[in-house]
């Protein structure tokens, strides 16, 4: 459209003008080509890839499209009632003396009578595992980041230490550190607390000191000039201003862990994603379901009662960007 | 600085000039303090619900210093067997020496035996079918083998000890030893990885850095079909030890789904993101429609589509690629969204005025104010998924996560897992820096 518009109005323009127009022409020519370049490469690259997975999958794409549609028909329960009876751990009318369909035997009871079923015990795990590692790792950020801001710390030193340190641990896969504690604590969910709050340092740490570098610095100043030690300056100009953001940041934070402390369960940490894992594996349609919607319905609530909490603390602002850490 | 005294007159006037400072509410004073008590409370609980205190008491901890060494050096461990009088050292299948090799640590000694040096001359064994003279600091002590026991000797110092029938030796870092009635277990322990390069079935093995330039560059043809600079390229990729091709090939797979998938997700969240916006589409039925669409992809985890593909398609890159697509469709049509909803209209107005078709008011209207906002978005999410394709992986989609649970699985090989931890820290900062640096282009430095 530009184009056209341009090519009509060229005649009519005076000496000055034209050369400018032919200028802007020409730059618009020359970015055109570039993009087409850009997707050019693109295309060219997203092609090799697709390939390469292609190659390196077990089965190939087009050859086994129909068995995913045969598998998404065949994985049905024997009734719809089948799945609240796995959820609530209910007695099936499937129940032949095997295991498969004996879901009271998995009931963890708590006093005589009163009774949590399975899968809700192990969700309640992996939202525990995921809240105690967000706990933990915003305190250890929330104490590392002041280290790591160039408005409170002046030694570079000090700063690009902690900095690394925090990129490191961003970094470093948690499938490891899990496997590593596994190995000598045992199976349990200390290994994926660990896991998680290493990465919740690193993640929330990034977030935390550049929320503390765009800190308003007068009322430090002012303890400054009041004669406050570092401590104080921090504590009482630098916390108030930032604490409602990390919290905010925190609580963003606590939404991603319960994905992961799923996903680490499913490798090893227990919990409600290795139960997935067995219940797919064992082509359990009810209690592949069952989980598929304790999991939908827990995520959902808590996106939804962080996004109010998030929303009175630091009012409409959009925090999505802070994924970018994750 | 002295404080400064408030007289009575001025004490009140601040009081009254300043209320909400004096008189703060209930929960302004000690929400805080509640918030922290709660906060611990629920800590000790959970300490005491997930039993941490005896897992830790429990931990094997004497292999974890093990595996930690593991981490950054090897262990060579032949077994010394007494056969008919004389001393055969006995290699496992993870041998780090070819056959015959002259290794400079376990030197046959004139009668039989074998001597193992640890740390120089003071500190080594001399292993004999009746008897082993374990030298600590250059002093021995001669161990007795009976057909049923090895025989602490008296006065001998703490490196040594009786544990049942046998005789453990302690070399700290250098390595131990067990003494036992058929043979001695010995264990030597070096820095770095073994065998890294080259296994022990190339004819590079064991060569040092200049000896290899040497026959890189001017050497006489060690495979005479190849020049040594392939030869080495191929034995190097094809190390049995290491699987270097393997490992990388399953990097590639790693990338290739977080490429892919955060490519793909972001090709069909941004049509998808024009429905769903109120001020772009006027039809609230589909906007309704199209935002719980988002949020059922994003709601479902990304385990559940992964493992739920990776019945469907094998294990693979395609079931990681499904996976990241579908949830990252939600995530990212989720984020444009809410981007479109909050666009200047002037711009629309004004292209719209001149006359233009709704697509050419989008194109031009639009998408110039919100493009570098997505972008920088898709780059967000492709770092991340970065992570999380290593972890998908493991549950069965494929790629280095996959390899990185085999390796941890067998205990065994925790310097392969350090191997492909630097290579996926070397990965994740060299992504990181690329979309670092192509969002400060796009959207200048303000934002992080």
């Amino acid at each position: 459209m530009a184009n056209t518009t341009a090519g009509n109005a060229i005649g009519g323009l005076g000496p000055a003008a034209a050369s400018v127009m032919q200028h802007y022409q020409q730059q618009l020519r020359t970015r055109r080509i570039y993009s087409l370049i850009a997707i050019a490469v693109f295309l060219v690259a997203l092609w090799a890839s697709l390939d390469f997975a292609n190659a390196a999958n077990s089965g190939k794409f087009f050859e086994r499209l129909p068995y995913v549609f045969d598998f998404i028909r065949n994985f049905v329960p024997d009734s719809p009632m089948e799945i609240v009876r796995a959820m609530f751990d209910l007695p099936s009318p499937y129940d032949d003396g095997s295991l498969k369909y004996d879901y009271t035997s998995e009931r963890v009871y708590v006093t005589e009578n009163f009774y949590i079923p399975h899968f809700i015990y192990q969700l309640i795990i992996t939202v525990n595992i995921a809240l105690i590692a967000t706990i933990l790792g915003s305190a250890i950020a929330f104490v590392l980041c002041f280290f790591a801001s160039t408005n409170l710390v002046g030694a570079g030193a000090t700063r690009w230490v902690v900095r690394r340190i925090m990129e490191v641990m961003r970094a470093f896969p948690e499938i490891v550190i899990a496997g590593l504690l596994t190995a000598i604590l045992s199976i349990g969910p200390i290994a994926a607390i660990v896991a998680i709050t290493v990465h919740t340092i690193g993640a929330l740490g990034k977030l935390f000191f550049e929320v503390v570098e765009n800190a308003d610095m007068r009322p430090d100043e002012g303890l400054r000039a009041a004669g406050a030690s570092w401590v104080e300056r921090v504590r009482f100009a630098i916390v108030p201003q930032v604490l409602p953001n990390f919290v905010s940041y925190a609580l963003l934070r606590a939404e991603i862990n319960i994905r992961a402390s799923t996903i680490i369960g499913a490798v090893g940490g227990g919990g409600i994603g290795e139960v997935f894992r067995l219940a797919i594996g064992r082509d359990h349609a009810a209690k592949t379901y069952a989980i598929v919607i304790l999991l939908f319905v827990t995520i959902i609530a808590v996106d939804q009662f962080s996004a109010w909490l998030r929303r009175r603390l630091i009012g409409n602002q959009s925090f999505e960007f802070g994924r970018g850490a994750a | 600085m002295s404080p400064t005294t408030l007289n009575t007159a001025e004490r009140e006037r601040l009081l009254s000039a300043y209320p909400e400072v004096f008189h703060r509410s209930f929960w302004q004073r000690w929400g805080l303090a509640i918030c922290a008590g709660v906060t611990l409370v629920y800590l000790a609980v959970c300490f005491v619900a997930f039993n941490v205190g005896p897992a830790f008491v429990n931990g094997r901890w004497d292999r974890a210093s093990i595996y930690v060494q593991d981490w950054y050096s090897w262990r060579a461990q032949p077994r010394l067997r007494f056969v008919d009088g004389v001393v055969e050292p006995q290699w496992s299948s993870r041998r780090q020496y070819p056959e015959g090799a002259d290794i400079a640590w376990l030197r046959p000694l004139p009668d039989g035996g074998y001597s193992v040096i640890y740390d120089g001359e003071e500190n080594r064994l001399d292993v004999r079918a009746q008897r082993v003279d374990v030298y600590v600091d250059g002093v021995a002590y001669a161990v007795e083998i009976s057909p049923e026991t090895a025989i602490l000797p008296q006065g001998a110092p703490g490196a040594l000890v009786q544990d049942g029938s046998k005789v453990n030796v302690d070399f700290g870092f250098e390595g131990s030893a067990e003494i036992r009635t058929s043979q001695v277990y010995v264990q030597r322990r070096f820095l770095g990885w073994a065998n890294f390069f080259f296994d022990i079935n190339s004819p590079f093995w064991g060569k040092s850095f200049s000896e290899l330039a040497w026959l890189a560059v001017a050497g006489e043809r060690v495979d005479p079909a190849r020049s040594n600079i392939a030869a080495m390229v191929d034995d190097f990729l094809a190390n049995g030890t290491w699987q270097h091709a393997d490992v990388l090939s399953k990097l590639m797979q790693t990338l290739v789904m977080a490429f892919v998938g955060t490519l793909l997700g972001t090709l069909v969240a941004l049509p998808l993101a024009f429905v769903a916006a109120r001020n772009i589409t006027q039809s609230r039925l589909a906007n309704w429609g199209m935002k719980r669409l988002f949020d059922f992809l994003r709601s479902i985890d990304m385990l559940i589509w992964a493992l739920f593909f990776t019945r469907g398609f094998g294990p693979g890159p395609i079931p990681g690629i499904a996976a990241i697509f579908f949830t990252d469709t939600g995530a990212l049509g989720k984020v444009y969204a809410e981007a479109l909803e909050n666009v200047d209209d002037k711009q629309r107005e004004g292209v719209k005025s001149v006359g233009a078709s709704p697509v050419i008011v989008n194109r031009f209207g639009v998408l110039p104010q919100v493009l570098p906002v997505f972008v920088s978005q898709s780059l967000y999410f492709w770092e991340s998924n970065m992570r999380s394709a290593t972890i998908i992986g493991a549950v069965g989609a494929g790629g280095i996560g996959l390899k990185l649970l085999e390796a941890m699985g067998t205990n065994a090989d925790w310097d392969k897992v350090a191997y492909m931890v630097v290579l996926i820290l070397i990965v994740v900062f060299i992504f990181d820096g690329i979309s670092n640096a192509l969002r400060s282009r796009l959207i200048g430095r303000t934002h992080h």
